[in-house]
């Protein structure tokens, strides 16, 4: 796997086409259990994140993912803004001089995201948050790399985990968010966070495989 | 004089805990900033970054949020000029805002305020 800066775009064109197709199942989702606008906010700024396309294409890879990151969260207007943009100006931290990502990059990024998370919404595994699909995408990623697997195998295995993790938020009562307020009765839905978490790392597997 | 900025998800609930703190304090100047550009609820870290430039007359800025992403927006909104004078409040916003009001009314400084909000910030409603 090697990603240059022409197919980190295909990348984030990539996530606000999956983003928009899934816009009304994430914001179904979040309708279960919170204000139902998380499709809604997501499109949204996945679409002004479109907008910035001509001026990404002059950018290097960290400049990319920050202006992504700036985007998502001065205009997705809800929770997922800041935290998602967050997250992708850490993961752009990491990219500072550098002109390619290779596979063992891909841990790291998403580790620098997953701190960005948690540092901006304060929250732990196990609370019912976007945290509980990438937190084991992100350990089976490494897990599988070394382990010896190849690109491919160590990103199939990075999407299982992240799908068991969404998964598994049906399970578990919130504890942070909106979704807390309603208590026990939040057991049984996905959390919309954990969803359009799987749906950005399923991008970035769909554009380089 | 210190500011007062009130984060909401929707405009007219930041308005209206405006409404009512400037009848207590009609001096104190107060920037209520809710939901996005185009009117459905939300929280826009530029207009939030706005209304806190609009706020600071320079001897700080207490802020006071609703919900959620209205924290979130408002750290993103401090980090690009970070200003130890500008302050998020860890209180409701309706009584928040009215001791921080009053305080500020009545001369007290951003330090004396902040300590005045915590410490009353819990009182029983009865």
């Amino acid at each position: 796997m090697s990603v240059n800066k022409e197919t980190l775009l295909d990348i984030i064109e990539c996530m606000q086409k999956n983003i928009t197709a899934n816009r009304s199942y994430l914001s179904d989702l979040d309708r279960e259990i919170g204000d139902g606008d998380h499709g809604i906010n997501m499109d949204r700024g996945f679409q002004e994140v479109m907008k910035k396309m001509d001026e990404m294409k002059n950018q290097d890879l960290a400049g990319i993912l920050r202006t992504t990151g700036m985007t998502l969260a001065f205009k997705v207007g809800g929770a997922s803004g800041p935290l998602y943009g967050t997250a992708f100006m850490k993961a752009s931290d990491v990219l500072k001089g550098k002109n390619e990502i290779v596979i063992e990059d891909l841990p790291v990024l998403l580790d620098a995201g997953i701190s960005g998370i948690q540092m901006r919404g304060k929250a732990e595994q196990n609370e019912k948050t976007m945290l509980d699909a990438l937190i084991p995408a992100k350990t089976a990623l490494e897990e599988a790399l070394a382990g010896g697997s190849n690109s491919e195998k160590a990103i199939k295995a990075m999407l299982d985990a992240c799908a068991a993790g969404a998964e598994y938020t049906k399970t578990i009562k919130a504890t942070k968010g909106r979704a807390s307020y309603i208590g026990e009765r939040s057991i049984g839905h996905m959390d919309p966070g954990a969803a359009s978490s799987l749906i950005l790392l399923q991008s970035i597997a769909e554009v380089i495989q | 004089m210190v500011g007062i900025l009130l984060v909401s998800h929707v405009q007219s609930l930041a308005d209206g805990v405006k409404d009512l703190a400037k009848m207590i304090a009609p001096a104190v100047p107060i920037i209520s900033v809710g939901g996005l550009p185009d009117g459905s609820p939300g929280t826009d870290v530029e207009r939030i970054y706005s209304g806190l430039n609009e706020a600071d007359q320079g001897d700080g800025v207490m802020i006071f949020m609703d919900l959620g992403s209205a924290v979130m927006s408002t750290e993103m909104a401090l980090e690009f000029e970070p200003n130890d004078k500008h302050i998020m409040q860890n209180a409701p916003i309706v009584e928040g805002t009215i001791i921080a009001a009053s305080a500020i009314q009545a001369g007290n400084t951003l330090e004396e305020a902040c300590n005045l909000v915590e410490s009353q910030k819990n009182v029983d409603k009865f």
